[in-house]
């Protein structure tokens, strides 16, 4: 159904907002409810009312690709680094590579050459025609030892702090995406918004370009998320192993059969990221490509709605708060007919 | 710690008994049926150039391959190997089956019996003053199951194995790919290669453990041994206690695949993610038995050509064992994304870097070995030296991986493979090169061009830094591996990439007319062609040794206790 379609008609949008609000009195008179969630499904139900009236969805062009590989016709010094990161952890990992990772092995590989380059110059034959025969020297031994121990701890304490931080857990309320890999596509699953399954396959090479998206990145359906907001992104396997990496997010995520994996997700800026499938997986491993669109809760809402069998979370928990109440009533009912184990039964849904 | 054989000649030992020691079999059994360590070690060197021919053409066709974006060759190869009208999916699956055969023949086929079977068997008995190996006839097999895997793999090509022929599994052969995802025999026999060479390198293990422990000439202790024979134990080791895990999660495939067992099947109850632990508990020292006996060649041929004997000689013994132990307690840095807990990920990161202290003993231990030498630049110093400064590249971009925050970006994307590609293309390969030409000369008994040699070194260097360093680029931007091609940013480093390759495979032209002048126009080699600082016992006998030789044991005479490390005497370690 096309939400914003049928709430163009004044009428219908009429009976609607009224549905609608039966429907958010609904939790206050059910003696169970909490006050609190009807005041949320009463806000949510608001807010959706307002982007109903705005209009439908739109994808984002081109324009607003932010996570993709950089040409070294366009920026030499950008293709030989990391993607920009707009992540929180991103930008971490980004900083502890750049500033602590980057100098210190750069320094090691140079001292390393350079005391090559000067052994070669110094110690050659005609420069030291009789070899020493020092084959010794305890405090060197001790330096060599324990310098590398102290570079090794000033490395690791970022590198604890970061897997610290990626293994948040996301909050209760976090929204729940479910991506399964298959042989080869992928199908992004929401389900906290209602369990539909979007499929994305790789556009080819025509198609693509007609997009204006680069090859080999570009899919028909991509996965809209939310800005701003926890996800909690699930990876699963439906036959082999897959991967879900996204590199302007520093997100990946093996999708094994028979296990789902989960982290926590939180995009920073509204806009197109692509990733690649990045575990071995039959014969088109390399064109089972990712494209994230992150849009605002709004926007994301919107577009959920126009999702067969979509609902937002506002619609979801209102949903559930009709299910708890008609199976209190109907515990009710059944304990004023008398009737125990179907009072029981009941109450058991509830 | 003087361990050289000072008074005592085993060649002049050898011209006594000149006709039984150098009596010959027939060139059948000589050849098909010896028993005789320098020819079984002869036989796994050439096998392991024909091997790395072959693996090395391989990659050549995957770097043309990637040279632009777009499928261009994948559709030749299928039709050469047997297919027809190579579609779209097909295509596919032949990268797959190219780039598995690619590091499953580099590994277990070039690397392995190249070191071990090759540079192992010739020179362990050798230096330890013995007369061959323990178990000669077992050697023997060890080589000959060796051929048979390669063989059942080159064979696997030629069969069905998913979309087309041949296995495309990676050289990781995870599972469910491996199983369910792979139809048709050739995964099987790509499994059952992996059988045959294992078992081959796994008594080939229990035969260099047994020589070192028990046939040590009189006089000759474990902390007087040269460090080559130091790392060969420490190999065998490693080899005796991962391949073991190999053959059973292969086994578990071979079963999951073909008798209806669900160990990696999660509607049975099984966990993919067990192949990965078992595979990787393999894996990982793994490449310290690709890696342990060329630091034992390193260091033979630093002190050799410092004139000086290796700084901290017990300190490069011990380093090794360390790097061999905690080599088997750091697996799963391989396995950063499969979704291990936060925990486990914690300590894996923190016991991988733990590695890089030992290794570095040894870097700094090579480099203190050459301070204050007298340096003749052969050949083989040369590859001695770029093996010190590439490995240390190598090494360092591993420690970057080890972090598994920052590993989750560079997982599965070239990083990786270019990381493993310093370490094995110009750590173990320059090893084996630079062990080639020190001991080129007392195999064969001539010369090669010292000359061809220098060049083929500078294009060598010059071409595996020009395939390999710019694939750290284009991990870091996130292309990822195993992919027959990319999308068009990726470009510019991919050409130059594979412009490399060129380079590098007309420096092996220049290899092999050397090998070819040598053989066959060689200046004749005497007994100790490097001079003073070649101290070791293999520089007492001819140029080739005879057939058999040290039938009388040397007795190492100590010149000085073993406890004075500032002796003047150049030790043979």
């Amino acid at each position: 159904m096309n939400f914003g379609e049928t709430a163009r008609n004044k009428l219908t949008f009429l009976t609607m907002l009224l549905a609608a609000f039966t429907v958010a009195l609904v939790p206050i008179g059910a003696s169970a409810q909490d006050n609190a969630d009807a005041a949320v499904v009463a806000d949510a139900v608001e807010g959706e009312t307002a982007v109903a009236a705005t209009g439908g969805f739109e994808h984002f062009g081109p324009d607003r690709i932010l996570g993709q590989p950089t040409s070294s016709d366009e920026d030499m010094l950008a293709s030989m680094t990391f993607q920009e990161q707009y992540t929180a952890n991103g930008n971490y990992a980004l900083w502890m590579h750049d500033a602590i990772l980057m100098p210190i092995i750069t320094i090691i590989s140079l001292f390393v050459l350079g005391l090559l380059l000067w052994v070669v110059a110094r110690y050659r034959k005609k420069a030291n025609p009789v070899p020493s025969k020092t084959s010794h020297n305890t405090l060197i031994e001790i330096i060599w030892t324990v310098v590398p121990v102290i570079i090794l701890v000033v490395i690791a304490v970022p590198s604890i702090s970061l897997l610290a931080r990626q293994y948040q857990s996301p909050p209760e309320d976090a929204i729940t995406i479910k991506a399964n890999g298959y042989q080869w596509y992928w199908g992004y699953e929401y389900v906290d918004n209602g369990g539909f399954e979007v499929i994305s396959n790789m556009l080819d090479e025509s198609e693509a370009l007609d997009a204006g998206e680069p090859h080999q990145l570009a899919v028909d359906n991509r996965m809209v998320v939310p800005v701003g907001v926890p996800i909690r992104l699930q990876t699963f396997g439906a036959d082999v192993i897959h991967s879900f990496g996204v590199p302007s997010l520093w997100f990946k995520l093996d999708a094994v059969p028979g296990r789902i994996n989960a982290k926590m997700l939180t995009i920073e800026e509204e806009g197109i990221y692509y990733g690649q499938c990045m575990e071995l997986c039959g014969a088109r491993h390399g064109y089972m490509p990712i494209a994230i669109e992150a849009r605002s809760l709004e926007d994301y809402n919107a577009w959920v709605a126009m999702q067969p069998g979509g609902m937002t979370r506002a619609q979801v928990g209102a949903e559930e708060a009709a299910a708890e109440v008609e199976d209190a009533q109907s515990a009710e009912e059944a304990a004023a007919v008398g009737d125990a184990e179907a009072a029981e039964a009941a109450e058991a849904a509830a | 710690m003087a361990t050289t054989a000072e008074g005592f000649d085993a060649h002049h030992e050898g011209h006594a008994a000149h006709d039984q020691s150098d009596h010959k079999p027939g060139f059948f059994v000589r050849w098909f049926m010896s028993t005789n360590h320098k020819d079984i070690g002869t036989l796994y060197l050439i096998f392991a150039i024909i091997a790395g021919i072959i693996g090395g053409a391989i990659s050549g066709f995957m770097r043309a391959e990637l040279a632009a974006p777009d499928l261009q060759y994948m559709g030749m190869i299928v039709d050469w190997l047997g297919g027809d009208g190579a579609s779209f999916d097909q295509q596919g699956h032949m990268w797959n089956v190219l780039i598995t055969a690619h590091g499953l023949i580099m590994v277990f086929f070039m690397v392995m019996p190249a070191m071990i079977g090759g540079f192992g068997n010739w020179f362990v008995p050798l230096m330890i003053g013995a007369p061959d190996m323990a178990f000669p006839r077992m050697n023997n097999i060890s080589f000959w199951l060796t051929v048979a895997g390669f063989l059942s793999l080159l064979f696997s090509m030629f069969v069905p194995g998913g979309v087309g022929m041949g296995a495309g599994v990676g050289w990781t052969v995870y599972a469910p790919l491996s199983t369910s995802g792979s139809v048709g025999p050739a995964t099987d026999f790509a499994i059952f290669s992996l059988h045959l060479a294992g078992a081959g390198s796994i008594l080939g293990a229990t035969n260099f453990i047994t020589t070192i422990f028990n046939m040590r000439a009189p006089g000759m202790t474990l902390h007087k041994m040269p460090l080559f024979v130091w790392s060969v134990l420490v190999t065998a080791f490693l080899l005796l206690l991962a391949l073991p895990v190999l053959a059973a999660a292969i086994t578990m495939l071979l079963t999951d695949r073909n008798f209806g067992t669900t160990f990696f099947d999660p509607a049975g109850g099984g966990d993919p993610v067990l192949y990965q632990h078992l595979f990787w508990f393999f894996g990982h020292p793994e490449v310290y038995i690709m890696i342990l006996p060329g630091f034992g060649m390193i260091s033979q041929i630093v002190a050799t050509f410092s004139r000086k004997p290796v700084f901290g000689y017990l300190g490069m013994a011990y380093a090794m064992v360390a790097i061999g132990v905690v080599g088997f307690i750091v697996w799963a840095h391989h396995m950063y994304t499969v979704g291990l807990d936060v925990n486990t990920k914690m300590y894996f990161t923190a016991a991988t870097m733990v590695i890089a202290v030992p290794t570095g003993i040894k870097i700094f231990s090579w480099i203190a070995t050459m301070w204050g030498g007298s340096i003749e630049f052969k050949s083989p110093m040369v590859w001695a030296m770029g093996f010190i400064f590439l490995f240390t590249v190598g090494g360092v971009t591993g420690v970057v991986l080890a972090n598994g925050g920052i590993d989750d970006n560079l997982h599965d994307t070239y990083y990786v493979v270019a990381h493993f590609h310093y370490v094995l293309s110009m750590g173990a390969v320059f090893s084996l090169f630079a062990g080639f030409y020190y001991w080129f000369p007392k195999m064969s008994g001539r010369w090669h061009s010292e000359f061809l040699s220098h060049v083929h070194f500078w294009g060598f260097f010059i071409g595996v830094n020009v395939i390999f360093f710019p694939q750290h680029f284009l991990g870091l931007q996130g292309m990822a591996r195993r992919y027959p091609d990319y999308t068009a940013a990726f470009e510019f480093w991919n050409q130059v990439s594979s412009y490399g390759y060129w380079i590098m495979t007309a420096s092996m032209g220049v290899f092999f007319v050397n090998i070819g002048y040598a053989l066959f126009a060689g200046k004749r080699a005497e007994d100790n062609y490097w001079g003073e600082g070649a101290t070791t016992l293999e520089w007492s006998l001819s140029s080739p040794p005879p057939y058999h030789q040290f039938e009388t044991l040397p007795v190492i005479e100590d010149h000085h206790s073993s406890n004075d490390h500032t002796s003047a005497q150049p030790a043979s370690a």
